[in-house]
C-alpha cells in the first residue's frame, strides 16, 4: 500500500523533472518498493570505488616514475647527446614549446582514428550479424580474413596511400584493416556463446531466428565484442599512426617522420607520448563505456560481497 | 480429458539411442511428473516437444497433431538473462507474443509477491539468490498463459533446504491455479509431493518402466498420515528406480503398470 503510493509519487515527481523521457520509463524506473536497490550504491560504494582505483593504479603509477626517473639520471649524466637520448624533462619542455604545431597534428590522427574505426566497428557488426545467419558465408570469408591478417603493414601502408591518395580514405582502409579482424572474431564467437538454453526457450516462446538474435545473440556478445573493442582500439591508433607515416599532409605519423628526419629525437618522443596519451585515454573510454552498457556486471559483481539467501517462504524483501 | 498424449515416441541422435518408446499421457488440470536417472533422455522429450528436434512418434495435443506453441517451458538451467533487469525477465515471454513492454510489465508486476519477489522488479538476476532465481524463472514460464507448462527440473540446483521449501511453495501454488504441467524431476520425494501421476523412466535408452498414481489429498505438506504414506509410495519408486541399476534385474524389467 505505501509503497504502491511511494511508487506514484516518485514516478510524478521523475516525470515533473524529466517529463520527455520518463513517459515512456517511467515504469522501469520508479521503484516499486521504498526498499529499492538505489540506496546500496549510496556515496559510500562510489568513494570506496574511487579508493579501490587509487590502490590498484599506484604501483603501475610508481614503477613508471622510477623509469622515468631513471632515464632522467642516464640521460643527464651518462654524457649521451641530447640528439640522440634527449631527457624526459628536455623531451616534456620542447613539447611545451611546439604545442601548437603537436596539437595541429593530433587532431588529424584523432579524427582519422575514430573515423576509421568507426568505419571498421560498422562493416565488423554488419558482416558478423550476416555471418551468423548465414554459416556457410562465415567458411568462405573466414580465410580471407585471416589471410588479411597476415600483411605486414610497413609493405601495405604506402601502397595504399599511393592507391588512395593523402585523404582520409586509406586511414580508414588500414585502420580498418588492424581492428576489423579482432572486432569481427569478438563478435562471432559472442554469438555462439548464447546459452543453449535461452535460445530454447525463446524458440519455444514462438520468436523466430532474427528475434533470438536480437533479444539473446546480440546481448549475449556483449561482453565479447566490448573484451575486442578495448584491444582493437589500441591497434586502431597505431595503425592511424603508420598510415600517416606512409604518407599525410597532417598527423602525428608524418609529424614523426619529419621531427626524426630533422634529427629531433626530443620532438618524436612527444609525438609517441601524445600518441600514448591518446591510446590510453580511447582505451577509458572503452572501459566507460562498457561499464555504462552493461550495468549487470557490475551487480554481479557486488553481489559477491553481500549475502542474501533467499527466505525458503519466499516473502520477498522483509 | 487428455490434452497430451504421446504414443510410441522414439529419437535417435546418430547411433546414440536416447528415447527407446515414450507413451504417456496428461490431462487437462493434472500434475504429472516424469521421474528417471541421468541421462536417461527426459530433457530430449521436452526439446522434441517444444520443436527444438524432431523424432518419430505420435505427439498429440487436445487429440490433434501437435502443433507447437502450447508449452511454456522452463528449461533445466534457469536461463534468466542476465542483461535484463527481473522483471523484464519475466515479461519475456509476452513481449515475444508481441505484447508492448510497458503493458506486460503491467500485467507481471502484481504477480512478483506471490512469487516472492516483490521488492526485486528493478533487480538484475545476479543480485537474487539461487531460488529467488528459480521463482523468477517460474513467473517468466506461468505468465505466459499457455495450455501446459513443462518443468524442466526446476529445482534441481537448489541446496536441500531451499529445495524442500520451494516444493512446498510450488505446491501451495499449483493448488491455487490448476496448471497442467508436466515436471521433470529425479527427486522422488518431489514428484510424490507435486504430482497427480509419475512416470518412471529406464536408464538410456528411456522407456516408461512405471507409471504410479499418487492418490493423496492436498494439500500433502499437512498431517503425519500422509507423510507415511508418501513415504511408502516413494519407497516404491526408489525400489523400481534401484532395481533399474542394478545389472541383473536389467532383463527382467518389463512396465509394470
Ligand atoms: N543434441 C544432442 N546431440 C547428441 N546427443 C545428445 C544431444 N542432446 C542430448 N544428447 C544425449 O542424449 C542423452 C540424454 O540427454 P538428456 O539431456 O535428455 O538427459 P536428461 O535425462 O535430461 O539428463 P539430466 O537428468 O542429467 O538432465 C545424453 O546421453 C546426451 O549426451
Ligand atoms: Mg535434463
Amino acid at each position: 500500500m505505501l509503497s504502491r503510493r511511494l511508487g506514484r509519487w516518485l514516478r510524478a515527481r521523475r516525470s515533473s523533472i524529466a517529463p520527455r523521457k520518463s513517459r515512456k520509463t517511467a515504469f522501469l524506473r520508479a521503484p516499486l518498493c521504498p526498499a529499492g536497490h538505489l540506496p546500496r550504491k549510496g556515496p559510500q560504494g562510489g568513494r570506496s570505488a574511487v579508493a579501490t582505483a587509487i590502490t590498484k593504479l599506484a604501483p603501475a603509477v610508481l614503477s613508471l616514475a622510477m623509469l622515468l626517473t631513471a632515464w632522467e639520471l642516464y640521460a643527464r649524466f651518462g654524457d649521451i647527446a641530447p640528439t640522440i637520448l634527449p631527457a624526459p624533462s628536455r623531451v616534456l619542455a620542447q613539447a611545451w614549446e611546439s604545442r601548437a604545431a603537436l596539437a595541429e597534428n593530433t587532431l588529424p590522427t584523432i579524427s582519422a582514428t575514430l573515423a576509421g574505426f568507426a568505419c571498421s566497428l560498422l562493416a565488423a557488426f554488419v558482416l558478423s550479424a550476416l555471418v551468423d545467419f548465414l554459416p556457410r558465408l562465415r567458411r568462405a570469408l573466414f580465410p580471407i580474413l585471416i589471410a588479411s591478417q597476415t600483411l605486414p603493414l610497413v609493405a601495405i601502408a604506402p601502397l595504399v596511400v599511393l592507391w588512395f591518395g593523402f585523404g582520409l580514405l586509406p586511414k580508414i582502409l588500414l585502420i580498418a584493416l588492424v581492428t576489423f579482424f579482432p572486432m569481427m572474431v569478438a563478435l562471432v564467437e559472442g554469438y555462439a556463446a548464447t546459452e543453449k538454453e535461452i535460445s530454447q526457450m525463446l524458440a519455444a516462446m514462438g520468436a523466430g531466428r532474427w528475434r533470438i538474435f536480437w533479444l539473446a545473440r546480440l546481448p549475449s556478445a556483449l561482453p565479447y565484442f566490448f573484451a575486442g573493442l578495448r584491444i582493437s582500439i589500441t591497434y586502431a591508433v597505431v595503425g592511424a599512426i603508420f598510415a600517416e607515416y606512409a604518407g599525410a599532409a597532417k598527423g602525428l605519423g608524418i609529424y614523426m617522420l619529419s621531427a626524426k628526419n630533422n634529427f629531433r629525437p626530443d620532438l618524436v618522443l612527444a609525438a609517441v607520448a601524445v600518441s600514448s596519451a591518446l591510446t590510453l585515454a580511447l582505451f577509458g573510454l572503452a572501459v566507460l563505456v562498457q561499464r555504462l552498457a552493461m550495468p549487470w556486471e557490475n551487480a554481479k559483481s557486488e553481489r559477491a560481497g553481500r549475502d542474501d539467501k533467499a527466505e525458503p517462504s519466499g516473502e520477498g524483501r522483509p | 480429458m487428455t490434452r497430451l498424449e504421446l504414443r510410441d515416441v522414439r529419437k535417435n541422435f546418430g547411433a546414440l539411442e536416447v528415447l527407446a518408446g515414450i507413451s504417456l499421457d496428461v490431462a487437462a488440470g493434472e500434475f504429472v511428473s516424469i521421474l528417471g536417472p541421468s541421462g536417461a533422455g527426459k530433457s530430449t522429450l521436452f526439446q522434441l516437444l517444444t520443436g527444438a528436434i524432431r523424432g518419430e512418434g505420435e505427439m498429440r495435443f487436445d487429440g490433434a497433431p501437435l502443433d507447437g506453441a502450447r508449452f511454456a517451458f522452463m528449461p533445466q538451467r534457469d536461463a534468466l538473462m542476465p542483461w535484463r533487469r527481473v522483471i523484464d525477465n519475466a515479461t519475456l515471454g509476452l513481449e515475444v507474443q508481441g505484447m508492448k513492454r510497458r503493458a506486460a510489465r503491467e500485467r507481471v508486476a502484481p504477480m512478483f509477491a506471490e512469487f516472492g519477489l516483490a521488492g526485486f522488479e528493478r533487480a538484475w538476476p545476479a543480485e537474487l539468490s539461487g531460488g529467488m532465481r528459480q521463482r523468477a524463472a517460474l513467473l517468466r514460464t506461468v505468465v505466459q498463459q499457455r495450455d501446459m507448462l513443462l518443468l524442466d527440473e526446476p529445482f534441481g540446483a537448489l541446496d536441500a533446504l531451499t529445495r524442500a521449501a520451494m516444493q512446498r511453495w510450488l505446491e501451495t501454488m499449483w493448488r491455487s491455479h490448476r496448471w497442467t504441467a508436466l515436471l521433470i524431476t529425479h527427486d522422488v520425494r518431489e514428484a510424490v509431493l507435486l504430482s497427480d501421476r509419475i512416470y518412471v523412466l529406464s536408464a538410456r535408452p528411456a522407456r516408461v518402466v512405471s507409471e504410479v498414481a499418487v492418490p493423496l489429498p492436498r494439500p500433502r505438506t499437512e498431517s503425519a498420515e500422509l507423510a507415511r504414506e508418501a513415504a511408502a509410495i516413494e519407497a516404491g519408486i526408489l525400489d523400481t528406480l534401484l532395481g533399474l541399476a542394478d545389472p541383473n534385474s536389467r532383463s527382467s524389467d518389463g512396465e509394470t503398470k
